[in-house]
């Protein structure tokens, strides 16, 4: 790469915690390129990332910024170097507006106190480069949806002259109009001569944006490519080190009897009238935009949230069951593996084993009371082996586990409970590519064994794979359901768009 | 249970226990003798048992602010049972009981009924106490005597009955918690309520049961106090029990935010406290100074414990 002098100069750079997470790594990244950086979770991109931004510093290695020895005392000693991060998980102040959120380390001020027209008009030009030009600024950040936060969050980032910007997954939360407005934001940038580093689990996306991309496996650098001529193959292959089977090889699967039905659900504004069914030994996809009401259809079938009207029938009762809330939901043989794993359903400081056991400790127990440990190891040591979940020990707190790993975790604990109906809300968000085949054989697996399986997924392409039918919602209504054979991706997000009307709907998440 | 790492825990706060009795013994010759302890074992048995309430509730991540108050309502109803209603000790006893399953029932219930802080019902309830423990005694201390004495001066092997029900208490309490199936649902909620909730499994009554477990070891508590005081059922007992409490809980490593802590360690807990206060005492600090000392001892042992959490081998 002579022809350029690097911005930014990496050189032998490692890191251990217990175990070392970053193994002797040398890369540069020039003026004005988006240099993608990919990798299984765990490979050491965020460590990378953190280190370059000044928030960990590292044992061993050389960081040259021009030409000059770089090494950031702190976050602030790295912005003041002209190197921003947009992190991945949101750092916005939840009760703050987005104005001040955008400015917070700086805030305008006149005689000590904070200059509101001046902040808001600040404010205001940063939400228009990307494209957030109707946001109200004095608008608190938590009544915004998930992906218009992420928008505020990048929006903070590029909102001061920057060198260097870091961009840490930040697509996972976006709609595809918004990643359209993002990328255009991203050229803009690179046309002024400032570098972005972006780190993303979607390689498609990659292949568009970055000029070169390296690949990080088990704390090493594997390679570095030019993104716009290397086979995306070669690019998952040197990942994982290992050729991964495509997921289209799938078997069609001949439906049983249906499993769950729900009639007329309601509730809110959220989940109007939707009507679906789901047979044993089939797996039904869920698309559309965020906020569609897929979530809440969800959570209110399972009981998590009580619906206002609707009946749901289960192995083709002619009865309603009677599920008003997760209780009554999982003695029904229903399971809901929410999108948030790490707030709704790891229990994150405990270990593996209590994880796995924690809903079949009856069985496990004497008279239902005193836990039989040997039995409860045994237990929790057949599930982690049936689905390969990779931990030091039963006792290693899920914590520490990868995202791929957490969530077998989870379905682990599902399965020991032996359910019939699995409903699965965004199964492979934040998980890295050879986790979720895994998870893509385990779903179609449970299939192969009769149980009916539900998957809400934001990848239409994931739905494609993997499904029999998909049903799409749009603005709270089911607005088609498809068959394997009869959709096109074009019919799918003409039906996702339906309910909103014109433009300015798309992508606006639902009002509380 | 990691039965090495949980011994690794215990021979922590054993470690600490017996460097201060070193101490104390080095520095005076009144300490180190059987009759200091036996005073000490005499002067625990109430702490233990209210201390073990305290932390079965932080590990579900609750607290509960109304101990003290609720032990000196337990008291009053005790006194006012034997002496304004003239119940025959038996049922005395069993209305001052059912008065801690009460309290402790109106605390689990409000809060899991409404989704209030635990703090915010329980601070409700130690004003309520309060006020009902000076109305039962129109505030002044009701002199029981005889019928209450035996329950102190009862002892086998030279151990009080307090003293050897509290020890029931607390293996029973630590067994519980660790190898039963409501133990592991505290520690799951304490860690992720809404988690469980979504797994089916319903928090609220594991919840209520906490808190009447903790308000009847407080009732139990009462009843032990009033023996030892004097007999008599004063309505300003147990006042400053809660911070007591938290503070054994807190020695011995339980988490305020839930999900973590041990029976025993929090019974070392109070063992430090006790043995910290008679030695400063043998020492002849002064109140003030063992005040000052107490409060530095509880913010030592959280940053140890916080310290020895991060380089616990496997956690990193």
């Amino acid at each position: 790469m002579a022809e350029a002098t690097p911005l930014l100069a990496i050189t032998g750079l490692s890191k251990a915690y217990a175990a070392p997470v970053l193994t002797d790594v040398s890369l540069d990244i020039l003026p004005g390129e988006v240099h993608a950086l990919v990798g299984e979770n765990g490979a050491g991109k965020s460590t990378l990332s953190r280190i370059v931004a000044g928030l960990t510093p590292a044992d061993a290695g050389e960081l040259r910024l021009r030409g000059a020895p770089y090494r950031p005392r702190g976050k602030a000693d790295a912005e003041r170097h002209g190197i921003r991060m947009v992190m991945q998980e949101l750092n916005l102040v939840g009760t703050l507006t987005v104005a001040e959120n955008l400015f917070l380390p700086s805030l305008p001020r006149r005689w000590g106190c904070i200059d509101y027209p001046r902040l808001h008009h600040q404010a205001r030009e940063a939400l228009a480069r990307v494209g957030l030009d109707d946001l109200n600024p004095s608008r608190p950040v938590h009544r915004l949806g998930v992906g218009q936060q992420q928008l505020v969050e990048i929006a903070a980032g590029l909102s001061r002259r920057c060198d260097l910007l870091i961009l840490d997954e930040p697509t996972a939360a976006l709609t595809d109009p918004e990643i359209e407005r993002l990328f255009t934001q991203i050229a803009r940038l690179t046309a002024a001569g400032t570098a972005v580093l972006y780190i993303s689990h979607r390689l498609e996306e990659i292949q568009r944006v970055a000029r070169r991309i390296s690949i990080l496996r088990d704390g090493r650098l594997v390679a570095t490519r030019n993104a716009q001529t290397v086979p995306l193959d070669e690019v998952v292959r040197l990942m994982v080190g290992r050729t991964l089977e495509p997921a289209a090889a799938r078997q069609p699967r001949s439906a049983g009897p249906p499993a769950l039905q729900v009639r007329g659900l309601n509730r809110g504004a959220a989940v109007r009238d939707v009507s679906f069914d789901v047979r044993q030994g089939e797996i039904l996809g869920f698309a559309g935009l965020m906020g569609s009401g897929r979530t809440e259809t969800m959570r209110a079938v399972f009981g998590a949230d009580r619906a206002d009207r609707g009946a749901v029938f289960l192995r083709g009762s002619t009865r309603p069951a009677r599920i008003r809330s997760p209780r009554d939901a999982v003695r029904h043989g229903l399971a809901l593996l929410t999108e948030n794993r790490k707030e709704q359903g790891l229990l994150l400081s405990l270990s593996v084993r209590a994880n796995i056991t924690l809903l079949c400790l009856g069985r496990l127990s004497r008279a239902g009371t005193w836990i039989r440990g040997p039995r409860e190891r045994d237990a929790a040591r057949h599930w982690t082996r049936a689905l390969s979940v990779r931990c030091h020990s039963l006792e290693q707190p899920v914590a520490e586990l990868s995202g791929g790993n957490q969530q077998k975790v989870l379905i682990a604990k599902w399965l020991f409970r032996d359910c019939d109906v699995l409903i699965f809300d965004e199964p492979t968000r934040g998980i890295d590519v050879g986790a979720r085949f895994d998870i893509y054989a385990l779903l179609d697996q449970l299939a192969a064994q009769g149980k009916a399986i539900v998957v809400v997924s934001s990848d239409l392409k994931e739905l494609l794979a993997l499904c029999d039918r998909i049903a799409v919602m749009s603005a709270g209504r089911l607005a088609g359901t498809f068959r394997r054979g009869e959709w096109t991706q074009d019919n799918i997000m003409a039906a996702a768009l339906s309910g909103y009307r014109g433009a300015d709907g798309v992508g606006t998440p639902h009002e509380p | 249970m990691n039965r090495k790492n949980l011994m690794a825990d215990y021979a922590g706060m054993i470690g600490a226990l017996a460097l201060l009795i070193v101490v104390f013994s080095l520095c005076t010759r009144h300490f180190f003798s059987a009759a200091n302890f036996q005073m000490i074992a005499n002067q625990v048995p109430a702490a233990v048992l209210v201390a073990t309430g305290m932390t079965y509730v932080l590990i579900i991540a609750g607290i509960d602010l109304s101990v003290g108050s609720v032990l000196g309502f337990c008291g009053a109803v005790l006194g006012a049972g034997l002496l304004r209603w003239h119940l025959p000790l038996g049922a005395a006893l069993a209305v001052a009981l059912a008065a801690g399953v009460g309290c402790g029932a109106f605390n689990g219930w409000v809060s899991t009924r409404w989704g209030l802080p635990s703090f915010i019902v329980t601070l409700g309830m130690m004003e309520i106490g309060r006020g009902g423990a000076h109305l039962l005694t129109q505030s002044q201390t009701l002199y029981i005597g005889a019928p209450v004495a035996w329950i102190t001066e009862t002892s086998v092997l030279g151990l009080s009955l307090p003293f050897l029900l509290a020890l029931g208490v607390v293996v029973a309490g630590q067994f519980a918690l660790s190898r039963t199936v409501f133990g592991r649902y505290m520690v799951a909620i304490g860690t992720n309520e809404e988690a469980v909730r979504l797994s089916g499994i319903d928090p609220r009554p594991i919840k209520i049961t906490v808190f009447v477990l903790c308000g009847v070891l407080v009732a139990l508590a009462a009843i032990i106090d009033t023996s030892r005081l004097g007999q008599a059922a004063n309505p300003n007992a147990g006042n400053g029990f809660e911070l007591q409490a938290i503070a054994a809980a807190v020695i011995g490593g339980t988490s305020l935010m839930g999900g973590r802590g041990s029976v025993v360690s929090t019974f070392f807990g109070v063992l430090i406290i006790a043995v910290l206060n008679t030695g400063l005492a043998a020492v002849g600090a002064k109140d003030e100074t063992k005040r000052l000392v107490t409060g530095a001892v509880i913010i030592g042992a959280v940053i140890l414990d916080q310290y020895r959490q991060r380089t616990r081998p496997g956690a990193g």
